[in-house]
């Protein structure tokens, strides 16, 4: 025992070891942290005014004055790039924050409860699971009307089912244990029970399948963005300004190349964050 | 493409599991018939609760800003608007199984007629797509499992980690721009050079088969290069997820103590992978192809978009921008239930595959 207790090392220099073990993790979220820099900080950062208009200088190649061109109505694009990662996290955030919860909520509810509950629950997420994604949240959006909250909305009605599935199989698995039924032994019941021991256990997995999600959701948020379906102009926003460079793409490349690059790499960086986040909490995964 | 193996996986037998199903009178065909059928039940009904909360009023639409009151009330009646929700739901049911999803207000055309006009297109660039992703898909992630941690695997990593993060409309325009306008290795968007549409007569929609059957050799070589970028661009979309399930599983399968025995019997690796490996994990790579094929038929949409592809994806985007409601909802409502089709069908074959072994 004694062996064991002097090489344990503190909580800090375990995450350091960690984090210095997986280049993935590190790299990703280094992008996500300047991502999420560059969203706070914009009006510091951004040289111009995202939306003003110097229709004297329009679709100009990059230069000294502006340092990535500007687009058709003179809008330097630097700016916009900054300024655009602002509606791309606001859109993931109110999607994580409203799919999460009710994810986790029914699963919880279907894993504890079991019986009638637990079949018509997990019947409507099964149901819901194999709805087509994409084409829902275009659809809802297109019906409904175009923004950053419908935009959120959309693409929550259907990203909630593997939440209530992963969430569900974990806490049927809790109900049978010792650690659950020492605390039903003391007393404690009811949503205190769910929502004080059940979800603390239930959480670290919804994170890391929160991680591998975030991805995609940038990339339908852009999607949406792209075809008009995003926030309304002329707020800057990734997937819009690929669109607005589309007319001019074979004369002004870089009008549409810079955004859809910025959309790249922040996907990228959550899918390493994701893919580092797995490795450390599972080791079994390889 | 986690939830693709969850799937694929019987679910484990624990003493909380309702006991309904060995109950249930019904044989499995109607299980799966009834759980299907419920499936779409539920997108109609989604579908549905969507026109009822929009802001857009189908019965304004139909007649114009312009018209009078007793014309609007006209409409509403005829559209059923007066009815309760209920019984709007079952007309609306009702005809969307008969195929009638009204018409568009954009084209001024009925719906389903647009649809089927629009639909093959879709499912030829996805169809070529699906075989591209596939085909190098399955060789990448062969190739990077049996050399693990080796240049291949890092390219392998590489691409599925591209594949996943890169946004597909833009990877189309950059690639429009590098082999359309600079060197001219690709024709432009659309998906017939003008010279042939109108000498071509479309019999099956399907370009391709078409052209063919015309006995154009030009025409053929035509329609093949026109489909060539947007096949590649949209099957890298499904390339990444294949390579990697494929890396992963034939990975996990190496471990094991079947693969073990005919190494030690002398087998070599790639007896091993392609004779033994390949078969066991058959059902998981059926699934992974599948969904990622129903999930081309809606990425499509924004291909669709890039390259002017005359497909049921542009036209549901060109219906968007008017709020083209019926048009909307009819395209949502068809490729949807092919997405759901897509999903059951490969539930069943996986079982019929797992069946197999198990005797």
């Amino acid at each position: 025992m004694s062996a064991l207790t002097t090489l344990q090392i503190s909580p800090a220099r375990w995450l350091y070891l960690r984090l210095s073990r997986s280049p993935s993790l590190t790299t990703g979220a280094a992008i996500i942290l300047i991502v999420l820099f560059m969203a706070i900080f914009a009006p510091w950062l951004a040289p111009y005014d995202p939306t003003l208009q110097e229709t004297a200088n329009r679709l100009m190649a990059p230069s000294q004055q502006h340092w990535l061109g500007t687009d058709a109505f003179g809008r330097d694009i630097l700016s916009r790039l900054i300024y655009g990662a602002r509606p791309t996290l606001l859109l993931v955030l109110f999607v994580v924050l409203l799919m999460a919860p009710v994810g986790i909520t029914i699963g919880i509810l279907a894993g504890y409860l079991g019986g009638f509950v637990e079949r018509s629950l997990m019947r409507i997420t099964d149901i819901v699971m194999s709805f087509p994604r994409l084409l829902l949240a275009f659809a809802f959006v297109a019906i409904m009307g175009p923004g950053l909250l419908n935009g959120a909305l959309a693409l929550a009605l259907t990203s909630w089912p593997a939440y209530a599935r992963q969430a569900r199989a974990e806490t049927a698995k809790l109900a049978k244990s010792d650690y659950l039924a020492a605390a039903e032994m003391v007393g404690i019941k009811g949503p205190r029970l769910l929502f004080g021991h059940v979800l603390p256990l239930v959480l670290p997995s919804a994170v890391i399948r929160l991680a591998l999600d975030l991805s995609g959701i940038i990339l339908a948020a852009a999607g949406l963005g792209f075809l008009g379906l995003g926030v309304r102009p002329p707020t800057a926003e990734w997937g819009s300004m690929v669109a607005d460079g589309t007319q001019v793409i074979f004369d002004q490349w870089w009008i549409a190349a810079t955004p859809g690059f910025a959309i790249l790499i922040t996907s990228f960086g959550f899918n390493l964050l994701a893919d580092g986040l797995r490795d450390l909490m599972d080791p079994r995964n390889d | 493409m986690q939830k693709a193996v969850l799937r694929s996986l019987p679910e484990p037998h624990n003493s909380r599991q309702p006991r309904w199903r060995e109950l249930s009178l019904l044989g499995p065909l109607s299980k799966w018939l009834m759980s299907f059928a419920m499936t779409l039940l539920g997108l109609a009904l989604v579908t549905f609760a969507m026109t009822r909360l929009s802001p857009i009023d189908p019965a304004l639409q139909m007649v114009g800003d312009h018209a009078s009151q007793s014309t609007y009330q006209a409409a509403r009646l005829e559209l059923g608007l007066d009815q309760p929700l209920p019984v709007q739901f079952l007309r609306y049911l009702q005809q969307a199984v008969s195929g009638n999803f009204g018409q568009s207000i954009s084209t001024g055309q009925p719906v389903a007629s647009d649809i089927a006009r629009t639909f093959p297109a879709t499912l030829e660039l996805a169809t070529a797509a699906i075989i591209i992703g596939s085909l190098i898909g399955l060789t990448l992630g062969i190739a990077a499992a049996m050399r693990q941690g080796g240049l291949i695997d890092a390219i392998a990593r590489f691409v599925s980690l591209f594949g996943y993060s890169v946004p597909i409309f833009w990877l189309g325009l950059l690639m429009l721009l590098l082999f359309y306008a600079r060197l001219h290795w690709a024709p432009g968007p659309g998906r017939l050079d003008v010279m042939f549409q109108y000498t071509v007569k479309p019999v099956t929609g399907f370009a391709l088969i078409d052209t063919w059957m015309s006995g154009k050799a030009g025409a053929f070589r035509d329609a093949l290069a026109h489909l060539a970028l947007p096949a590649i661009v949209l099957a890298f979309h499904a390339l990444a997820g294949i390579s990697r399930l494929t890396r992963a599983s034939i990975l996990s399968e190496l471990g094991q103590e079947y693969v073990l025995t005919a190494r030690a019997k002398g087998a070599s690796l790639s007896r091993v992978v392609f004779v033994h490996i390949l078969p066991n994990i058959a059902g998981t790579l059926l699934t992974v192809i599948a969904l990622a094929y129903a999930s081309l038929l809606e990425g499509a949409v924004l291909t669709e978009t890039v390259f002017a592809w005359p497909g049921i994806g542009r036209y549901l985007t060109t219906a968007m921008f008017s709020g083209d409601m019926p048009a909307i909802l009819g395209a949502t409502l068809v490729v949807g239930s092919c997405f759901v089709l897509l999903n059951a069908l490969t539930d069943v074959a996986v079982a019929r595959i797992h069946k197999g072994q198990a005797r």
